[in-house]
């Protein structure tokens, strides 16, 4: 019986969750909680993902409602290797969690960063697993709501502007998606993806339908950060609580999931990105974003901020592969979202594991601490040269994808632009390297121990499926490839 | 404004009366216009009321931080529990007419349930907001 209602217990599992450790109101309680609940939505994940790879679309009707009436959720090869991303992130999130938190945000607010955190949790797994659009800003909302106050937990003061940019900002995308939403459901009368899918393809020349595809383009490369529109991102990046910062880098990645799902499932690609000419616009944007961010990151003292540059530039990556709109390209774009989901969150971990010890994450600060925390700097190196790319890491399979779909279109000169971008990330990576490695720690401040073994742990798990991952590539990059089949193969 | 003796008495003659028109509204919904999001901001328009001529503190004592949060958190398990003891009497989630043998019966008791929990927690976090703008600077 549970294993027909999986789809549903996917996101009520953690929405339950979440007030009742309002309740608890014991942080440790509250901890163990989350961590169970994180494991379980994993677990329910890795299953979903089994059974949609053997038998096909899973679809569970809500409230008994038959689709396309009532609201469905539908798991194919994309969300449900989605679901496990956004799922496995939270399970090592939490098991990381208890010492970050303990100095970055204050006590009596722990509770409260579990609530939120479950709450987030079942926004985005809901965003991803639903096949209603108009369910898709409902989640949205839950899990953007959540993280504006995730971000306003963060103990700097710059933490409350921070997250006030992003709640405008975000809003203003959130409301956008919903204009476009709204338009598509004026001319189609649906609101489940498949059947508005079908009722689409008559209507895409109408002026409603070219208002819808601007408002959801425009409101989904806001929420997914693509250059010009990421200026939120690095003061939320910068300035939110350690363990948030490593969620947020989940957001965007399920908003680049969506944008996938509209403009392949809904729209189609062809009129997307060929009639349209989203392609010509997202090529030099992505492109831009890829070369911009990487420089501003080359210039950031304050290494957090520079992750959060890395982090704009490989959204540029991610939607530079969806714009060559061929299936390696795709298929890289999905393989980089776990493999970026991996990075990011093994770097920005290592960081919060130094900012632990020492209390800041300025350059000047960190000078010589490859020598106190060796471990810590060990992985934050190792997960540095898998952004760079290096072979048998994860990095290096991803632009592997974009540089052979580049060379396979021909384009010579994206294909070098990528591999330039490479080189700024060794740049900004090496910058640590050497503060931390061949500069003296300053005198006056008292040496720091090893970060605690419950940081280590997630840390060292999260480098292992780096090299892991990089070296058997079956599961993500034979998955990504599935995955973007499928998504070519217009199904719903 | 505790002394002005004309807002004492008329704000203690409407508050009943917004109370009751709150769960009017809240309890008619299955049949009427309404429902639990707009009976929740009825309710809460009462204790905004009692707490702009009676004082925060006072308001406070019968709505404390804890009892507000209470409040939400139990809010949003009715509307999620009621899904789920749904899903355990063999239907899907929120599959209203499984609660009960008549299936009319079962979607009658799982709307008013469901509306119930979102009546709450509407009216938790519509004070629990009201008390952070009013409580600002003193804590």
């Amino acid at each position: 019986m549970i294993a027909t209602h999986l789809p549903i217990l996917q996101v009520v599992i953690p929405l339950m969750a979440a007030p009742l450790c309002l309740l608890l109101r014991r942080p440790r309680l509250c901890w163990a909680l989350s961590l169970a609940v994180s494991v379980i939505a994993l677990v329910i994940a890795l299953l979903l993902l089994g059974r949609a790879l053997s038998e096909g679309p899973i679809s569970y009707a809500l409230g008994n409602w038959s689709p396309p009436w009532g609201i469905e959720y539908r798991v194919d090869v994309v969300n449900a290797f989605m679901l496990i991303i956004i799922a496995a992130i939270g399970t090592i999130v939490q098991i990381f969690a208890p010492r970050s938190i303990s100095h970055e945000i204050l006590p009596s607010q722990h509770t409260l960063f579990y609530t939120l955190y479950l709450l987030f949790l079942s926004g985005l797994l809901g965003v991803t697993i639903t096949g209603d659009t108009f369910n898709v800003y409902v989640f949205l909302e839950i899990s953007a709501l959540s993280t504006y106050a995730l971000i306003a937990l963060g103990r700097d003061r710059r933490a409350l502007t921070a997250a006030f940019r992003y709640l405008v900002l975000g809003s203003i995308g959130a409301t956008f998606i919903l204009i476009g939403i709204g338009l598509m459901y004026m001319m189609t009368g649906t609101l489940n993806m498949a059947d508005m899918a079908q009722r689409l393809q008559p209507m895409l020349d109408s002026r409603t339908a070219l208002a819808a595809l601007a408002f959801l383009g425009v409101g989904l490369t806001l929420k997914l950060a693509l250059f010009p529109l990421h200026i939120w991102l690095p003061d939320a990046y910068t300035y939110a609580p350690t363990v948030v910062t490593v969620l947020m880098g989940v957001v965007t990645k399920v908003w680049i999931y969506v944008f996938l799902r509209f403009a392949f499932t809904i729209w189609g690609q062809e009129f997307v990105f060929t009639e349209m000419h989203l392609q010509d616009l997202l090529v030099p944007l992505s492109l831009i974003g890829m070369l911009a961010a990487s420089t501003a990151a080359i210039f950031q003292r304050n290494v957090k901020r520079m992750l959060a540059y890395s982090s704009v530039a490989q959204i540029g990556y991610m939607m530079l592969g969806v714009s060559f709109v061929s299936q390696t390209g795709l298929s890289g774009t999905i393989v980089h979202l776990f493999n970026h989901a991996l990075l990011q969150a093994a770097l920005f971990m290592a960081l919060g594991a130094m900012l632990l010890r020492v209390g800041s994450p300025l350059l000047d600060d960190l000078r010589g601490i490859g020598r106190q925390m060796p471990w810590t700097m060990a992985a934050f190196v190792l997960g540095g040269l898998g952004l760079i790319g290096v072979p048998l890491t994860v990095g290096f399979i991803s632009k592997w994808y974009f540089i052979l779909a580049a060379l396979e279109k021909g384009w010579w000169l994206v294909a070098s632009l990528i591999l330039l971008t490479s080189l700024l990330a060794v740049i900004y990576i090496w910058r640590v390297v050497e503060v931390a490695y061949f500069q003296q720690p300053d005198p006056n401040t008292t040496p720091v121990k090893e970060a605690p073994l419950s940081m280590q742990l997630p840390i060292w798990v999260l480098i292992m499926s780096i090299l892991f991952f990089g070296i058997s590539t079956k599961w993500t990059a034979g998955l990504a490839e599935r995955a973007a089949a499928w998504l070519f193969g217009g199904g719903p | 404004m505790k002394d002005i003796i004309v807002l004492r008495v008329m704000a203690k003659f409407f508050l009943p009366l917004i109370m009751l028109f709150a769960l009017y509204v809240q309890f008619h919904g299955d049949y009427g216009p309404g429902g639990g999001f707009q009976a929740g901001v009825i309710f809460a328009a009462a204790i905004v009321l009692y707490t702009l001529v009676f004082g925060l503190a006072a308001a406070r004592k019968a709505f404390s931080n804890p009892i507000l949060l209470t409040l939400s958190a139990i809010g949003v398990l009715l509307y999620a529990g009621t899904g789920v003891a749904a899903l355990l009497r063999g239907g899907n989630f929120l599959g209203y007419g499984f609660l009960d043998r008549v299936p009319v019966q079962g979607q009658h008791l799982g709307i008013m349930l469901v509306e119930l929990g979102v009546g709450l927690t509407v009216f938790a976090a519509m004070v629990t907001i009201f008390f952070a703008f009013v409580g600002k600077g003193r804590r």
